[in-house]
């Protein structure tokens, strides 16, 4: 849970994906996740584990299923260390004019 | 099997801290106005008791009752929003708190769940609930917040 093990997780084209997909829609289980993707499941599994060991997913049993959950929590802690509360709208306007320009590229 | 719901977070934090004070800084209203963005907090803290939240200036946010209540352990709200109305015609939401020790710090897992597809208040509220986490993290941890109250 340290800083090094977040940014780690997050330099990996492949766990940003899963994040993305979560983010578009939280609480998905291995397999819903797994659909569409060129990984293995086992490639997933694996990155999904290192997704969970830096805090950036979370999981919940329900019934038999296990389901994903997009964790911003620590995403949110590195943002404040950077952009002051002041910055927020003013970047939050130059992202939205970018998105608008540029499309939703990653 | 049962039925999930359907808009739900899971928002995870981990609190260099102990249960019992992460505990107070969860059902206290002088400790609950430092970190949630100044507002006002109003429950006797026991099963069946009402829970009422209040924005700065006075005007309620949310409402609802304590479901479930096991000090240091867990806290289970019954949770409406209040104060705009395509939120509050969603109806009830239900935010579980769990807290967990964990070596020298303490996990806290809050759940924030409608059993309604798409809710728009679960939408907001899940861009809400990360800045209070760590507004709480860094008053426990260091003994003030990064976003001041406004």
């Amino acid at each position: 849970m340290n800083d090094d093990e977040l940014f780690r997780a997050l330099a990996d084209g492949n766990r940003r994906q899963l994040l993305d997909r979560l983010h578009a829609r939280n609480g998905q289980t291995l397999g819903e996740l797994c659909r569409g993707l060129k990984m293995t499941r086992q490639a997933v599994a694996k990155h999904l584990a290192i997704l969970h060991k830096a805090n950036l997913l979370s999981w919940k049993r329900d019934g038999r299923e296990k389901l994903h959950f997009i964790n911003p929590v620590p995403l949110n802690e590195i943002a404040e260390r950077w952009i002051r509360k002041f910055e927020q709208r003013r970047l939050s306007a130059l992202s939205a004019l970018k998105k608008h320009f540029e499309g939703d590229g990653r | 099997m049962t039925q999930k719901p359907a808009s739900q977070f899971v928002y995870v934090t981990y609190i260099r801290t102990t249960p019992q004070q992460l505990w107070s800084a969860l059902t206290s209203a002088e400790f609950i106005h430092q970190y949630w963005f100044g507002c006002n907090v109003e429950s006797e803290w026991r099963v069946g008791a009402s829970w009422k939240l209040c924005f700065a200036d006075g005007r309620p946010a949310d409402a609802g009752e304590i479901v479930e209540l096991e000090p240091e352990k867990k806290l289970v709200i019954r949770w409406r929003n209040e104060w705009k109305a395509e939120f509050k015609e969603e109806g009830w939401s239900l935010c579980t708190m769990e807290l967990e020790p964990v070596d020298t710090a303490v996990k806290l897992t809050v759940t924030h769940s409608m059993e309604r597809d798409n809710s728009k208040f679960i939408e907001a509220v899940s861009g809400g609930w990360p800045r209070i986490l760590s507004n709480l993290k860094t008053l426990l941890e260091t003994g003030v917040t990064l976003m001041p109250v406004k």
